[in-house]
């Protein structure tokens, strides 16, 4: 059997955990990549350091992915600007675009994030979109150079799990690109969830870092996310959620 | 209910002068009318202060009750009508509850992170009497304004300190400290810091527009008090009188092009339920109209001053400053909290578990003694302070003492564009 991998920008990687670095000590961080298995981690370049007290990037094991983000973006010409930003202080070249024009739901503005992926992709950035569920909109991305996309599952650090499963599922569907859950995942049941849905991977950050033991429950989502991928392949939704196939076909009567 | 003695009597004034400012202090009728906008103050058009004065001047802390109270910490959303319960002296058994629910959102929301900075006042010059306030211009201090290369030399120590995020600040005289000066020093502070505030005195649309340009990207104005009687009978004389420009404060900024606005009362006062939910129905209101914006709310309460050492912020103890913090935390989870070196060091070390996110540290309120106070040498002339602080701990100290906290103190999390 070929091994179960996913790519991005033409990296295969193996784990389907993608590890947030927000939100806690950044001591952790090493324990969290190697208890998550993870080979990509998020960073926000606006707390990427060029000194020398408390650099971030000092503390990501050399294995692993960076994959800046946008965080503090308005719109799209700043997203571009701190994703030329994070190239240049060797951050590498995939991104993660996140654009907010919502202070209190951090929510995702489409339309911004749809500009900058192009303007992104155009310059060989390994481009990433965070965005807000809408079909409309993940084809655009598509279209305009994106690597996946970003749906959120529900507002950022309210570990409420997945509230737009639906909409979830219709981009799974329909968007020929690995569809990666992100924010709002607060348990590993929910990670797993999505998984078994057909993500092809996970991203999270509040629900481990406010965890009272980081290693431990980045752990905890990496078995997750593992067993849902599992269930994803064996085909447990067809069972579930589309009906029932008869061992005996209803239509079985008809004639040739 | 107590009052502070604010008056202070020197004999180094004048006869004139003194004979101004008693006529000032116990004549009304001798002050000018501080709801009336000078001729040089933009006015805009915004209902967000109709809405703020609605809700305070309409809100009975007294009338909630205990079942007020357990509604509000057992609601999902914290409506205002929960806020203002969470406020109300019916709270007050309930404050461990309270601490737990706003442990519980700060940590959703910035997690274990807390932001130091520190400020560096560069002019303590005033043109404004306001009779709590050290810097007042009646009061006689030492007065200093930082030349530009003496800006530079206090910033360069500060940054070389470890620093990341600096607060300038300087007294409220446009003609000393005007704002081509101001934006000078930003354009220093960019060399040095990765995210620059400013605490001067409010200005125009254009200004905040010159001074971003500059580097500056986030406004911070206390409006002292939202009691308008009291603010009356508080700031007697200078452009600082005005209210209502005063309280537009923010959004000019906004309107500016400013990243970020902080808000806040001096609590003490006035009555300090009414003026910690005006506070934050000030924010409330403003992101709802400026959703893209930053916001943040100190929560300083008043303090001695030179000259004057028996200022107290009176009903405002460390349990209802703790009360305050939590409200504001529950009712508005995604807002910067802001604890300065008024507090000290215990409760600072506790509130951060719990609701603030951002503490001062390597602090001084005087005029360029940040060399002496970093390096232990002498330093000429200084000016004196705007007021005393209570937690003189260095930025190392707070560094350290934040990580032994289990926090991770985060000096950059910002980045200009």
């Amino acid at each position: 059997m070929s091994k179960d991998t996913f790519c991005l920008g033409g990296k295969e990687f193996t784990s389907r955990f993608i590890l947030g670095s927000g939100k806690y000590s950044l001591d952790l961080i090493k324990a969290a990549v190697e208890n998550a298995g993870a080979e990509i981690i998020t960073l926000a370049v606006r707390r990427t350091n060029t000194k020398d007290t408390e650099n971030i990037l000092d503390y990501i094991p050399d294995n692993v992915t960076l994959l800046p983000n946008t965080s503090g973006a308005r719109d799209a010409k700043e997203a571009v600007r701190i994703a030329r930003m994070s190239r240049e202080l060797g951050c590498g070249n995939f991104v993660k675009i996140e654009i907010m024009r919502d202070s209190k739901y951090l929510l995702p503005d489409n339309e911004e994030t749809i500009k900058a992926t192009e303007i992104l992709a155009n310059e060989g950035f390994v481009v990433l979109p965070y965005m807000y569920p809408d079909l409309y909109a993940a084809r655009a991305l598509q279209e305009a150079g994106a690597q996946a996309v970003m749906p959120l599952a529900s507002p950022i650090g309210s570990n409420k799990g997945l509230a737009t499963k639906e909409f979830i599922q219709i981009l799974i569907d329909e968007i020929d690109l690995p569809i990666i859950v992100d924010a709002g995942i607060g348990k590993p049941s929910q990670a797993c969830e999505a998984m078994e849905m057909g993500a092809a991977a996970i991203m999270c950050n509040t629900a481990i870092a406010t965890a009272r033991d980081i290693p431990s429950m980045a752990g905890a989502f990496k078995d997750a996310i593992e067993a849902g991928r599992k269930a994803h392949l064996a085909g447990l939704g067809r069972v579930l959620e589309r009906g029932a196939s008869a061992s005996d076909p209803l239509t079985g009567f008809l004639r040739d | 209910m107590k009052e502070n003695q604010y008056i202070i009597n020197s004999d180094l004034l004048s006869k004139e002068e003194l004979d101004k400012k008693h006529k000032l202090e116990t004549d009304p009728s001798y002050r000018s009318d501080f709801m009336e906008y000078h001729d040089d103050m933009d006015r805009i058009d915004s209902n967000v202060m109709e809405q703020v004065i609605g809700h305070m001047d309409s809100y009975d802390p007294d009338s909630y009750t205990a079942a007020d109270v357990k509604r509000a910490l057992a609601s999902e959303v914290c409506s205002i009508d929960d806020f203002k319960a969470l406020l109300s002296p019916a709270a007050a058994p309930f404050l461990e509850q309270m601490a737990a629910k706003a442990k519980y959102e700060t940590s959703k929301h910035f997690g274990n992170t807390v932001y130091i900075f520190t400020p560096l006042y560069i002019a303590n010059y005033c043109e404004n009497y306001c009779v709590y306030c050290g810097f007042n211009c009646y009061n006689q201090i030492r007065r200093k304004q930082l030349k530009y290369e003496e800006i530079e030399k206090e910033m360069k120590i500060i940054a070389d300190s470890g620093i990341e995020e600096i607060l300038i600040l300087t007294g409220e005289s446009k003609s000393k400290s005007p704002v081509d000066y101001i934006g000078e020093a930003c354009k220093i502070a960019r060399k040095y810091f990765k995210n620059i505030g400013l605490e001067i005195y409010p200005v125009n649309i254009d200004d905040y527009k010159y001074l971003h340009e500059c580097g500056a990207d986030y406004i911070t104005v206390f409006q002292e008090t939202y009691d308008r009687k009291k603010y009356e009978s508080y700031h007697l004389m200078g452009p600082k009188r005005v209210w209502p420009y005063r309280f537009e404060t923010q959004e000019r900024a906004l309107m500016g092009g400013m990243r970020g606005v902080g808000f806040s009362a001096l609590l003490g006062l006035s009555n300090f339920r009414k003026d910690a939910l005006a506070s934050a129905l000030h924010v409330y209101y403003l992101q709802r109209k400026y959703p893209h914006a930053e916001f943040s709310l100190s929560c300083p309460r008043l303090r001695p001053i030179v000259n004057n050492e028996k200022i107290d912020p009176l009903d405002v103890h460390e349990k209802e400053l703790c009360q305050i913090i939590c409200a504001y935390r529950i009712f508005m989870p995604f807002v910067g909290i802001t604890v300065s070196s008024r507090e000290v060091k215990s409760f600072r070390d506790g509130i951060v578990k719990i609701a603030a996110t951002k503490v001062s540290a390597g602090v001084s309120t005087g005029i360029g003694d940040h060399e002496s106070k970093y390096s232990g040498t002498d330093c000429e002339e200084v000016g004196d302070e705007q007021f005393e602080i209570a937690d003189n701990r260095s930025f190392d100290a707070m560094y350290s003492d934040m990580s032994n906290n289990g926090l991770q103190p985060v000096l950059n999390d910002y980045v200009y564009v």
